[in-house]
């Protein structure tokens, strides 16, 4: 059961973690300087849920681990995060179509979090759902804009809509650290997580002029640390000061 | 992206306080223009409140007529309230 735990806040953290590096590389080329600050606020907010996470996981391994032993000192085999949030940011409708995604996704989860059984995790939801709920705002807007906006935005945002919706499956095929948290009350209701989001998907769609795709083959893998060849280089350049001078302090 | 329209910012720092002009940003609307100002001028719990404004709305006046509009008030210290007499009890004045 605690290994369960531990892997479920693994999982959470890494979503987190991995999704704010991608954004947090926009940083100096965003398309303007307003969303330039967007992109990376949304970057700050995630690395800083997944820095609460990872001192809760911390907490509960002892042997010395910290937030950052958990987020450094880890290889690609053992993060957690789904295959979505480490695809390459591409162009800003890729952008904006993988976080709209994620934000569909993660708001839903982060309220049924906030009823969590665990006290820790139900503080930390709350704390960060304000977040959540902008996010999912801005990037809900942004797909409005760029699918009912001009023909190259609407062709960009389908090309990006046909990279990543086989992406957006894993996150309703629960693992097994999900199904004993849900049973346990820590993660309830996550059965009904995937209605709403294609509830949310759907509406945001309408307003966007975009069609929604058919339900199709879908990636998975990450949670079980099985990851595209992305992650790698995502880590390769996050990790490398402690990696190559391990212990580093500023 | 150059031909967004620019907007003036104000915020409000606290309740009781007035909003305040704090800078300006390119949006292609009232709503991304409110977006964009939460991130760029309220990273810092500057605000409480945002007003935004198309700048193609504000009309300034010339500063080449600033003779005339604010130079004549210079000599007529009758319309500050000096000249009264306050009692010793009213503090804050």
């Amino acid at each position: 059961m605690q290994d369960h735990l531990y892997n479920f806040l693994l999982y959470l953290g890494d979503n987190a973690l991995i999704l704010g590096h991608r954004l947090s590389e926009w940083c100096g080329h965003g398309p303007v300087l307003e969303q330039d600050m967007a992109l990376t606020n949304i970057a700050l907010d995630l690395v800083g849920q997944s820095r609460n996470i990872f001192q809760l996981a911390a907490k509960m391994q002892g042997e010395g681990a910290t937030e950052d032993t958990l987020a450094y000192l880890r290889d690609a085999t053992a993060y957690k995060n789904i295959l979505l949030v480490e695809q390459k940011n591409g162009d800003f409708a890729k952008t904006i179509l993988r976080q709209f995604f994620y934000d569909a996704f993660n708001y839903p989860c982060y309220q049924r979090l906030m009823q969590s059984s665990n006290k820790d995790i139900a503080a930390f939801a709350e704390k960060s759902m304000k977040e959540i709920t902008y996010h999912l705002k801005w990037s809900s807007e942004w797909v409005i804009r760029l699918g009912d906006g001009t023909e190259e935005s609407l062709r960009r945002i389908n090309e990006a809509l046909e990279d990543l919706w086989p992406y957006t499956g894993e996150m309703f095929k629960y693992a097994d650290f999900e199904i004993a948290m849900t049973e346990s009350g820590v993660f309830p209701d996550a059965a009904g997580i995937e209605a709403e989001w294609e509830q949310e998907v759907k509406n945001i769609f309408a307003q966007a002029g975009l069609e929604l795709p058919e339900k199709a083959w879908m990636h998975d893998g990450g949670k079980h640390g099985r990851h595209s060849e992305h992650l790698g280089y995502i880590l390769a350049e996050m990790q490398f000061l402690q990696r190559a001078y391990p212990g580093q302090k500023w | 992206m150059n031909e967004w329209p620019l907007w003036e910012i104000f915020i409000r720092s606290k309740n009781g306080l007035s909003h305040k002009h704090v800078g300006s940003l390119h949006a292609t609307d009232e709503e991304m223009a409110m977006q964009n100002a939460r991130d760029v001028y309220t990273r810092r719990s500057e605000g409480i409140s945002i007003w935004v404004v198309e700048s193609k709305h504000i009309s300034a006046s010339d500063p080449d007529e600033g003779e005339s509009l604010f130079d004549p008030a210079n000599d007529k210290v009758y319309r500050h309230p000096t000249f009264y007499n306050l009692p010793d009890e009213l503090k804050h004045m």
